[in-house]
């Protein structure tokens, strides 16, 4: 499953999973995720300060004073990771979007570059049900996949100074949404009015989990 | 017992050992730039060893006590004052402890050929803590007052009044300083050049003033990438050197996004990080490769400095 295993810092490992990025490879991350995570939320592995997956990779830092990389690089390799996969309770969001042109920024330009008529880039983005690959960046910033490869773009020559919060963006074959006002560089093709990340909620403040399915319904300016 | 924040200073926030296990939600552990310098400030003040304090850089702040008698110290190479309106101003020594008393003003004007120093409270503040931690993440908005820097007219409200009169003392004490910093080798090593691997272990590099909490941004002959200069996005950690498209390295510090899609030449090693950001921007450093088991060996050392560095504080009679 693990390709390969390397120093990522003193106090840091990262286990490669492949090149390519693919929900049947990020799966697997997530699965080893779960199983570490699993064991931690048992009052175990006191010795991981954090467990972190991206799309093809797992990386887990731990504290020195009390183990070492050969330690965790063993760890992470014999651990039991039955039934941890992503199975049926994966959890499906609806996010309200607007793509009315105050917010959709760069909707005209894409549609423009793309070759594809405004309401249909629209509709393709509707129709997509995308899978959170990781989150990351800011608390609770998502990557999500994937497009169809008619809207796959590149990021803006210049990056945006400023973002506006709830924006959803799209590049190469991933769609994001900015939690917060930000820097930015992707495409801009609408606003939603979810919260991803609530501080004042310190049960469960990140509102997606890497695996969970996300599917956009469009609504009109008052209702975000 | 409760402080007023006269004048903020530039870059000022709370800080313990940082937030943890949460970095998969997007957020970075943070927490106290320099651990020497945190861990000192407690011991002094004879604290539990994760007690949130204040972290200033450069110019500190300015803090008048409106009420009741309460013992703090600094730690770090810093200029500071305690003034009054009745007593003569005295210049403060760096680490060890003072009382203050109702009305008395702590100036703190700078920190000298170094970035970062502590101000603690005998007992700590009063704080909300999530995830554990009371660490300020200013871009993420998390921490004390919404993760915002001290601003002026701000309150601290402390924990308890001073316990004694007797203070302490750390004699002699100087902050390393060193141009050469330890790397591992990072996982992306091979996507540059020999030559520019080369240059990487032994010519130097400028740190510049584009360098915060966040990263450190460096200067050199620019390293030549033979493969991509992005990655698909993956996890960083502390003291990470990333190499955007411009061949010009950066040092990723506390403040980290969680992920990043720059390839990573190399890591400053753990035992290494206080020291480096205790660097000036316009200072000239060098990396030096090391193995993996060097590190942790050196990881180990640097505690037992740490820890007997604690065991010198002494009584004031």
């Amino acid at each position: 499953m693990i390709k390969k295993i390397s120093n990522i810092s003193d106090q840091g490992i990262i286990c490669d999973f492949g090149d390519e990025v693919n929900k049947e490879i990020n799966k697997k991350v997530i699965t080893l995720f779960n199983s570490l995570r699993k064991e931690k939320n048992k009052g175990k592995l006191d010795e991981i300060l954090n467990i972190v997956p991206s799309y093809n990779k797992l990386a887990v830092q731990f504290d020195l004073r009390k183990t070492n990389s050969k330690k965790i690089k063993d760890l992470v390799l014999n651990i039991n990771t039955k039934n941890n996969e992503l199975t049926a309770n994966v959890k499906k969001w609806i996010f309200p979007i607007c793509y009315d042109d105050e917010f959709a920024l760069d909707l005209k330009d894409l549609s423009k570059n793309l070759k594809i008529v405004r309401e249909e880039l629209i509709e393709e983005h509707l129709k997509t049900e995308f899978y959170t690959y990781m989150i990351g960046f800011m608390p609770g910033h998502p990557y999500m996949g994937d497009l169809d490869k008619k809207l796959f773009s590149s990021r803006l020559k210049t990056p945006r100074i400023k973002v506006p919060a709830g924006s959803v963006a799209i590049a190469e074959k991933f769609c994001i949404v900015y939690p917060y006002e930000s820097p930015g560089g992707w495409n801009i093709i609408g606003r939603t009015n979810i919260k991803l990340f609530d501080t004042k909620n310190p049960i469960n403040p990140c509102l997606l989990n890497p695996g969970d399915v996300v599917s956009f319904k469009r609504v009109n300016k008052k209702e975000i | 017992m409760i402080l007023k924040i006269l004048r903020p200073g530039i870059f000022t926030t709370f800080q313990d050992k940082g937030r943890f296990n949460v970095q998969y939600m997007g957020i970075s552990p943070g927490g106290c730039m320099d651990y020497g310098l945190f861990h000192l400030n407690n011991k002094l003040l004879n604290n539990d060893e994760n007690t949130g304090l204040i972290e200033f850089a450069y110019q500190g702040p300015e803090l008048l006590l409106e009420d009741g008698r309460i013992k703090f110290a600094i730690t770090g190479d810093v200029y500071f004052k305690i003034k009054s309106k009745t007593k003569k101003e005295i210049i403060g020594v760096p680490n060890r402890t003072y009382e203050l008393n109702k009305g008395e003003i702590i100036d703190i004007l700078a920190t000298k050929n170094s970035v970062y120093g502590y101000l603690g409270f005998e007992g700590g503040i009063k704080l909300e803590s999530f995830y554990s931690s009371i660490s300020s993440q200013v871009r993420s908005g998390i921490g004390p007052n919404n993760g915002k820097k001290i601003e002026k007219d701000y309150k601290i409200f402390l924990k308890q009044e001073s316990s004694t009169t007797t203070n302490t003392i750390l004699d002699n004490f100087k902050l390393e300083k060193k141009s050469i910093f330890n790397v591992i080798e990072g996982p992306q090593i091979n996507y540059f050049s020999e030559n520019s691997k080369k240059e990487f272990f032994s010519k130097s590099f400028k740190v510049t003033n584009q360098t915060d909490r966040m990263g450190m941004r460096l200067v050199g002959s620019p390293l030549e990438n033979i493969k991509s200069s992005n990655i698909s996005s993956e996890a960083i950690i502390k003291g990470a050197i990333q190499v955007p498209g411009d061949g010009n390295p950066i040092i990723l510090l506390n403040d980290h996004q969680t992920t990043g899609g720059y390839p990573k030449i190399a890591s400053v090693i753990s035992s290494d990080l206080d020291c480096l950001v205790q660097t000036i921007p316009s200072k000239d450093i060098f990396f030096k490769k090391i193995s993996v088991d060097e590190a942790e060996n050196l990881f180990h050392l640097y505690l037992d400095a740490i820890n007997a560095l604690s065991k010198k504080i002494k009584k004031i009679d």
